[in-house]
């Protein structure tokens, strides 16, 4: 009697194991960020976003550059779905290839940052002898007035790159690098904070034991734990460059004026708000979406990765 | 205690110097010539005898010593001796800190004359920003979830994801163009000398302290809920609680004392950045204050200035995260130094 009614307990319970579908760790975390709305409603904006900079120009071909004074400072209408500038350039066209730029140095900058911040992160972590002398680095990288620095950086070193990789690029390389390398500290505190904890775990002494190399430490088991706070401050990462780009920008010390990004926008259309308010309103409710809709993401991705929420 | 200040003071030494090593070596290493902007016609040896006179043909080493006196001994010094009203240095032997712009007026004068511009839209930000912050904290951890709570989140989301520079502009469109309420570009001329130069002067700097405010306010109050939120469930809030006090009297005399701690250490370190956001701050609403200054010498190349103001900067930074760890240190007795 008593052995059938284990069994009978039992049976669904087995059943439910073998028929549940098995769960990736990826899986586990897409259903679980998939239950944050925000988060949700952040990716999507998102999307639609980057799917407008990257594909749009293609579809909506206006030209960006072409010179229609008959027709400057228009509001929205049907030829120009949101108006014109003071020198009837068209906005929406301005504004996606823009966001094309503002976007890309975002992405760009943020790997920059990750690399080098998961590199000194993983490196002071794991090696002793290395913690103290990266660390102080970070912490003399910590204390440099980010914002000062970068206007100088930008404005002594604009030309000379220039002339090494043309106007475009060179200016887009040394945003891109500068934006970067003053921006890992975070992320390196973070991962070495992580790799410091994860050390002195029991699936790292194993790998020790059985003669695994050093860097076959770091690259098998260290570098996929550490891979959901880097995750999370790359999330971040990006949402801060596009800031910092569009404040240089915006102090005219980025982007050069033929090369619309959004912060530039606003800084060349600043002085015709009062004809037109339009102008301004469209690029800074680009930026501040954006950065709405990469906060929120980030925010659910921390939700979704952290193993305390695992069912 | 003591030793830990000690030793934490020296480390912040070092990395003052460490700092204006790099700060100095980076434009050391620009391209730009301080003579290129003199007239076309000034023959060569007379300019390579002006490079000269401003030591620009000396090593590195000696160029970054002899500023590195200028900055720590001289200026300080003249700093003293104009408050006294006596003479310390020589005036004829002394060679000043000196804009190679603004016909060589001492780099230390240019910015006495715009500090008082940001220190006062930067303080009053500061501290609207901590009066808004604290209790909206404050009252989003008491009543969690509560319709207060939603609408802190909304404004925290809102205040570190709208940039300054966006904000500022749609400040400007509403309040100076559609309603005339306040003027869009401050008047550092004014002098407040009675009650209505005094409205004005507040009429100018409202938009830009609500700017700068409205940014910091929202990571703030963030900050003050989660502090606030990891002391509520704390077995001390339960003892009081358990004594029968009121529950104002446990959430301020209590929770709050202790949730502070944190906050505080924030507000210290906030001090320095929101220096560097008045940078923007000061564009939008035209504010001669130390970030014009900053921009405008980057734009004329003006190297000396812009070296001393950088590091203005990151002197700012090193000295707040060592009044923070020291506040923590005073304020928290579980933290142990040794």
């Amino acid at each position: 009697m008593a052995v059938q009614s284990t069994t009978v307990a039992e049976t669904p319970l087995v059943q439910a194991i073998s028929t549940r579908k098995h769960r990736t760790l990826w899986g586990d975390v897409w259903l679980r960020y998939r239950r944050h709305k925000l988060a949700l409603f952040g990716t999507i904006v998102l999307l639609i976003l980057m799917l407008g900079t990257f594909v749009g120009p293609l579809v909506y071909t206006v030209s960006p550059e072409y010179i229609d004074i008959m027709n400057s400072s228009l509001p929205p209408g049907a030829d120009h779905p949101l108006g014109t500038d003071d020198l009837g350039r068209d906005t929406l066209a301005r504004n996606l290839t823009g966001g094309r730029i503002s976007l890309a140095v975002g992405i760009v900058a943020m790997l920059v940052a990750m690399v080098f911040g998961t590199f000194i992160g993983i490196l002071s972590g794991y090696f002793e002898a290395l913690d103290n002398p990266l660390m102080r680095f970070t912490d003399l990288m910590l204390a440099l007035p980010q914002l000062p620095l970068l206007l100088v950086i930008i404005m002594l070193f604009r030309d000379t790159l220039r002339a090494w990789l043309g106007l475009e690029l060179g200016i887009f390389v040394l945003v891109v690098a500068v934006i970067g390398l003053l921006g890992w500290m975070p992320t390196a505190r973070v991962v070495r904070g992580t790799v410091l904890s994860l050390k002195r775990k029991e699936f790292i002494e194993a790998a020790v034991c059985v003669g695994t190399k050093e860097s076959g430490i770091l690259w098998r088991h260290i570098l996929p734990n550490v891979l959901s706070p880097i995750i999370v401050s790359a999330t971040l990462g990006v949402a801060a460059a596009i800031l910092t780009e569009s404040a240089l920008s915006f102090l005219g010390l980025g982007f050069p004026s033929d090369v619309p990004t959004w912060g530039r926008l606003l800084f060349e259309n600043k002085d015709f708000m009062t004809q037109n308010t339009w102008l301004i309103f469209w690029p800074g409710l680009f930026i501040s979406l954006t950065i709405l809709s990469i906060n929120f993401m980030g925010d659910g991705l921390r939700d979704a990765m952290d193993p305390r929420g695992r069912q | 205690m003591s030793n830990y200040l000690i030793r934490r003071t020296i480390t912040a030494i070092i990395t003052l110097f460490a700092i204006s090593f790099v700060v100095f070596g980076v434009l050391e290493l620009a391209p730009g010539d301080p003579t290129s902007a003199l007239p076309e016609t000034i023959r060569p040896e007379v300019r390579q005898m002006i490079r000269e006179a401003m030591g620009l043909d000396k090593p590195f080493l000696v160029k970054y010593t002899l500023w590195l006196r200028q900055f720590f001994y001289i200026e300080p010094v003249m700093l003293v001796q104009n408050a006294l009203g006596t003479q310390i240095l020589d005036p004829d032997t002394t060679v000043r800190l000196s804009s190679w712009g603004s016909r060589g007026t001492p780099v230390f004068d240019l910015i006495a004359e715009r500090v008082p511009q940001t220190i006062w839209v930067v303080g009053l930000a500061y501290i609207m920003a901590i009066l808004i912050a604290i209790p909206l904290g404050v009252i989003s951890a008491v009543k969690q979830y509560s319709f207060v709570d939603q609408i802190g989140t909304v404004f925290s989301v809102l205040g570190y994801s709208v940039p300054t520079f966006f904000t500022g502009l749609l400040f400007i469109i509403i309040f100076s163009v559609k309603l005339k309420w306040f003027p869009s570009i401050y008047n550092t001329n004014l002098v407040v000398n009675d009650w209505a130069s005094f409205v004005l002067q507040m009429k100018q700097v409202i938009m830009p302290v609500t700017v700068l405010g409205f940014f910091q306010a929202a990571a703030l109050a963030r900050f003050t809920r989660s502090s606030m939120l990891d002391n509520i469930p704390m077995d001390y809030v339960r003892t009081v609680r358990a004594k029968g006090f009121r529950e104002r009297y446990i959430i301020i005399r209590h929770i709050l004392r202790n949730s502070l701690i944190p906050v505080i250490t924030l507000i210290a370190l906030g001090i320095p950045t929101i220096f560097g956001g008045a940078i923007i701050t000061e564009q939008i609403f035209r504010i001669n204050g130390l970030g014009a200054l900053l921009i405008s010498a980057i734009q004329v190349n003006d190297i000396p200035l812009i070296q001393t103001v950088v590091f203005i900067f990151a002197f700012l930074i090193v000295l707040f995260n060592l009044v923070a760890d020291v506040i923590y240190g005073i304020l928290d007795p579980r933290i142990s130094y040794s």
